[in-house]
């Protein structure tokens, strides 16, 4: 008989600290539907979608069941529809985001990501098409997001198309003005992005994917908080040690339920993203993580090399876990999404410049930050470029959505609702970075880049 | 393949007989308990053969749950795979 203990620790895990699968993303190549004419593009879309991912809703609940293990999120991502649409209009852009949530609503998932381009050397027609209509295809749906993929380490910053973004986020966040500038949550600005995320707001079926791919997310700060806190006063590399060991555990879940669904779905299994995701909930935080690992609180200087060492520690420990590892792996630090970051951004121990700080050792980058909603399109775009910078020097992921709350200002707060949780307006510095990003052009990829 | 139930709750009489009739209704084969009442609250861990349920996984999850609020308890079936997956390499 399997071992009690190990039965208890596994249900103590699922009931007590919110482990979950954040979420199983099918990954659906939208290649073979490109047509000149919009409206058979469009029909092609919806086909595709509808058919490929029609048994995904249903089969992530019969998995749930079997497993006893609560799937969040039944999501799909799409090749990015910038090329799909390459010979579309603007108005043909919005018509495929309206067909997007069409076949969102079809198949009951929660979100569909690929309303994207990738310009980090510079802008096609279509991709300057798609960009247009973001703002207008984030706040006529609700469930399809959007990125832009503005640098790589490979090609460096293109900041034309940085500055467009500024101004497309401070649009979405208009026309959302009565739901909280939700459009901005949907929205996200990347450097070195992964083709095989599957993670919202940033999913998109990549260039080199196959035709569907199983894409799986896995969550669990509350179980590597709860490990934290029995080990008790050890010291780091023993602290090192339990965070790899549950990892491993929480890893060894996603992809057993990766390997069912591609199973299930007649689709071959893609990743596991080796991600450690919190909630809203009490309990499933990253921030509480790092404060259990001695911080007074999340910000405190110390905070990211405490980040570093979890964020190590969680690749170290799920890999061996995954037949094939992707996605953004690591520690995610969404300030709306984590109870912890919003207590820590309340008592004003953690800012914008020390997130940014933390970014440089984690997963991702500023997630989910909310910002007075009479933030300067150029300020915005100094944020990004900032964020972007961190991203291409160091060869890593970095992304930033953030939501300049229309109407609202430092010390407010707004309220998504739902996985998206509350964000503290957070104040800024707001020296102008005008001139410089006017310049425009492309800031010159790296010298490390060259390795050939 | 093996599902493991668990069953927590107040300590009634009759808790594993309820149980064991679900299991012989839908044919799932018990091969192990373990048990222990800790000051009144009882606490159960089976293991049952699935094999030959007569009726689907996630039916039979279903019908121990209702078993379950029925009777005060808690009851969950989970396939043996994911505590295999996650405690052994």
């Amino acid at each position: 008989m399997i071992n009690t203990q190990d039965i208890l620790e596994t249900i103590n895990m699922i009931r007590e600290e919110n482990l979950d699968i954040r979420t199983i993303t099918m990954g659906i190549s939208l290649w073979d539907c490109v047509s000149e004419d919009t409206d058979r593009l469009c029909e092609k879309i919806y086909d595709k979608i509808t058919t490929r991912a029609e048994h995904l809703v249903r089969t992530g609940r019969e998995i749930e069941k079997m497993y006893g293990i609560p799937i969040v999120n039944k999501r799909v991502s799409v090749t990015p529809v910038s090329l799909i649409g390459g010979a579309s209009t603007p108005e043909g852009y919005l018509k495929i985001a309206h067909t997007l949530q069409r076949a969102a609503d079809t198949l009951g998932i929660n979100f569909i990501g690929g309303f994207s381009a990738l310009v980090q050397k510079g802008m096609t027609v279509g991709a300057e098409n798609m960009i247009a209509v973001i703002p207008e295809a984030l706040s006529e749906t609700r469930n399809v997001c959007s990125s832009v993929n503005v640098a790589s380490t490979k090609a460096g910053i293109n900041m034309d198309a940085i500055a467009l973004m500024g101004s497309a986020i401070k649009r979405a966040a208009y026309l959302t003005r009565d739901d909280n500038s939700i459009a901005c949550a949907k929205l996200v600005v990347f450097a070195n992005v992964p083709e095989d995320n599957p993670f919202m707001a940033g999913a998109f079926c990549g260039v080199g994917e196959p035709e569907t791919a199983i894409n799986v997310g896995v969550s669990g700060p509350g179980v590597v908080a709860s490990a934290i806190r029995r080990a008790g006063d050890c010291n780091l590399s023993e602290l090192a040690d339990v965070i790899k060991k549950t990892a491993f555990k929480i890893t060894r879940v996603g992809q057993l339920v990766a390997n069912e669904a591609a199973k299930r779905l007649d689709t071959p299994f893609g990743i596991v993203d080796l991600s450690l995701a919190p909630t809203p909930a009490v309990g499933d935080s990253v921030a509480y993580i790092l404060e259990g690992m001695g911080l007074e609180s999340c910000g405190a200087h110390g905070t990211t090399a405490a980040l570093a060492m979890l964020n190590d520690a969680v690749k170290k420990g799920g890999v061996m876990a995954s037949s094939h590892v992707g996605g953004l792996s690591g520690a995610f630090i969404p300030v709306s999404e984590d109870a912890g970051m919003i207590a820590a951004a309340e008592r004003g121990a953690l800012t914008l410049e020390k997130l940014e700080a933390m970014t440089a050792v984690c997963s991702v980058g500023l997630d989910m930050i909310a910002v007075p909603g009479d933030t300067p399109e150029e300020v915005i775009d100094g944020i990004i470029a900032d964020e972007i910078a961190i991203g291409v020097v160091n060869t890593k992921t970095t992304a930033v959505r953030i939501i300049p709350a229309y109407g609202k200002s430092a010390g407010e707060s707004v309220e998504f609702g739902g996985l998206l949780g509350t964000a503290p307006i957070m104040s800024l510095n707001t020296y102008s970075p005008a001139k410089f990003i006017r310049r425009g052009g492309r800031i010159p990829a790296p010298i490390h880049s060259l390795k050939n | 393949m093996k599902a493991v139930i668990t069953v927590t709750g107040k300590d009634t009489v009759g808790i594993i007989a309820d149980v064991s009739a679900v299991c012989a209704k839908h044919r799932a084969n018990i091969l192990d308990i373990t048990q222990s009442v800790l000051s009144e609250y009882f606490a159960m861990i089976m293991l049952a053969d699935i094999d030959s349920l007569n009726i689907g996984f996630s039916d039979f999850v279903d019908a121990l749950e209702e078993l379950g609020r029925g009777k005060g308890l808690v009851i969950h079936a989970m396939h043996e795979d994911i505590f295999n997956t996650m405690h052994h390499i």
